[in-house]
């Protein structure tokens, strides 16, 4: 099986500070990678390398591209990795005032990346809105409200609705959950759960909340100083964890 | 008066001018960036447009200034004023005489000719900019390609109107490549952009220049199943009875009596004389 993304030795560092060092791995199709660590620890660094929000120093990024078959992201010109980032991929913001435009309403910002790939019809674009709204449970009747007018969690629903939309194969979330309340939190996760499992999507979820990655991923990635300390399912790392540093942050759960 | 040179600028401003409009005209609906010079007079008063007067203007023109429509307006008249003393050509009222027009926010409604030009005055170049704020970002947008942003304002108009309410500046596609904002003319005018005469724009504090050379073709932007409709008033000329031309809005007393008369004083003074 092809993998679809094919990530070899990247490394990026910010002059003589180490950002993320040598991090290879493989994402299958349908599959769900979680990354953790604590602050400062290069996930978000390697996120967006990945993303191609941050041109990495060394290393390659391979996507299985649906056109051409695997292809080095990095090597890709500007045009094809702005259709790939509004099409295949999709990147889910910590902030949904990052991933969103504030000053337009639900429908127009699910709508941006259908009008951007080409979509010229006015029912059909407030068609998908309105189905996509549905999905992650925002109200129909919401539609033509600004993100501003929502709370914290029904902006990041929206957030996810808006990737979404265009059915990508490759979602990068970046704390999808930080900065939300555990009630909200739970739900988001059972959503983000729903929607991964039916559309099969393949994830890369970078978080700090262990709770996050036991509920979402299938294989984890502990990250430290920039290196990948340990790997393996997520069952196995998190219950038997072998490395010091994964010890220490399995323990410092807290019990409630 | 031999105290300016012609037409106010010098020849090397002028030179420099030419030079971005031939680029503007080579490449049909890019803003190319040209080094702006004071002109005595405000900023949004037209000192983009006056420079690209300038820049084509010859001793042989014959030049007419257009404010909203009108020639006896206070920008028209000004403008005139000044080519007419620094620059001694001759002007008009008529466009069907005039070799040179710049106008401000309308389109004649005669048909222009391939011996005429037209010069916009334009107050802000960007289609993108209330999009967009930074200007890195939308002229990556433009040599992308990446358009679906004009989009999603025309969805915000129809989700909160029922249909494209953008009235002016109504953003076009020029030659299926560069989308332009045609300056802030009414929508009704969007078709008189596909023209036989050479239309440049000129934009003073934002120091741009664009063009749309004669004959090319110009998309007015638009959804499918909301077609671009270049609206006006439904009603005739209440001087001329012109059912065809873009008409003003004239409140004639305090109680709410108004008519709707020609915007384009040329067009509609020259159909009452041939009336009369």
């Amino acid at each position: 099986m092809t993998p679809l993304l094919d990530v070899q030795s990247l490394t990026k560092s910010y002059g003589g500070r180490i950002g993320c060092s040598d991090v290879s791995f493989r994402l299958y199709p349908g599959e769900v990678l979680g990354i953790v660590g604590e602050s400062g620890s290069g996930k978000s660094t390697l996120l967006n390398c990945l993303a191609g929000h941050l041109p990495p120093d060394a290393g390659r990024v391979i996507f299985d591209t649906r056109a051409e078959g695997p292809r080095d992201v990095l090597q890709m010109s500007e045009p094809e990795r702005r259709m790939l980032g509004r099409t295949d991929w999709a990147f889910v913001h910590q902030n949904p005032r990052d991933g969103l435009r504030m000053r337009i309403s639900a429908g127009g910002n699910v709508g941006e990346r259908l009008m951007a790939v080409g979509a010229r019809h006015y029912g059909e674009i407030r068609e998908a809105a309105t189905d996509w709204l549905g999905r992650v449970e925002i109200s129909e009747t919401r539609i033509d409200d600004r993100p501003s007018a929502f709370s914290g969690g029904m902006q990041q629903r929206l957030q996810i609705a808006r990737n979404l939309v265009t059915g990508p194969r490759l979602v990068f979330m970046d704390e999808p959950t930080g900065g939300l309340d555990v009630s909200v939190q739970a739900r988001l996760l059972d959503l983000i759960r729903g929607l991964v499992r039916r559309m099969g999507l393949s994830a890369i979820v970078v978080t700090h909340d262990l709770a996050v990655v036991r509920l979402l991923a299938d294989r984890l990635m502990v990250m430290k100083d920039g290196h990948v300390i340990e790997t393996g399912l997520t069952d196995q790392v998190l219950d038997d964890p072998q490395a010091p540093y994964t010890q220490l942050l399995v323990s410092s759960v807290l019990q409630v | 008066m031999s105290d300016y040179n012609f037409a106010y600028l010098d020849e090397q401003t002028k030179r420099m001018i030419r030079r971005a409009i031939l680029k503007g005209v080579a490449v049909p609906g890019y803003q190319v960036p040209f080094a702006s010079r004071e002109m005595p007079m405000p900023y949004g008063w037209g000192t983009g447009g006056v420079q690209v007067t300038a820049a084509c203007l010859t001793p042989e023109d014959r030049l007419k200034v257009i404010d909203q429509g009108a020639d006896d307006t206070t920008n028209a008249v000004s403008i005139r004023k000044f080519f007419e003393k620094t620059a001694e050509v001759a002007v008009t009222e008529r466009t069907g005489e005039a070799t040179i027009i710049q106008t401000r926010h309308r389109i004649p409604e005669e048909a222009l000719t391939e011996d005429q030009i037209l010069v916009y005055q334009v107050p802000i170049p960007e289609p993108l900019r209330f999009l967009e704020p930074s200007e890195v970002e939308t002229r990556k947008m433009h040599a992308l390609e990446d358009y679906g942003l004009m989009h999603v304002k025309l969805y915000e108009d129809i989700s909160r109107h029922g249909e494209i309410a953008t009235a002016y500046a109504y953003p076009v596609k020029v030659e299926g490549r560069y989308v332009m904002d045609p300056s802030p003319i009414p929508k009704f005018d969007n078709p008189k952009l596909e023209s036989a005469a050479l239309q440049l724009f000129g934009a003073g504090r934002e120091q741009r220049i664009y063009a749309v050379p004669p004959f090319t073709q110009v998309v007015s932007l638009d959804f499918d199943d909301h077609p671009f409709d270049p609206s006006k008033a439904p009603h005739p000329c209440a001087l001329c009875g012109a059912e065809d031309s873009y008409l003003d809005e004239v409140i004639t007393d305090d109680a709410g009596s108004r008519m709707f008369v020609c915007s384009d004083t040329d067009f509609c003074a020259s159909r009452r004389e041939a009336a009369a």
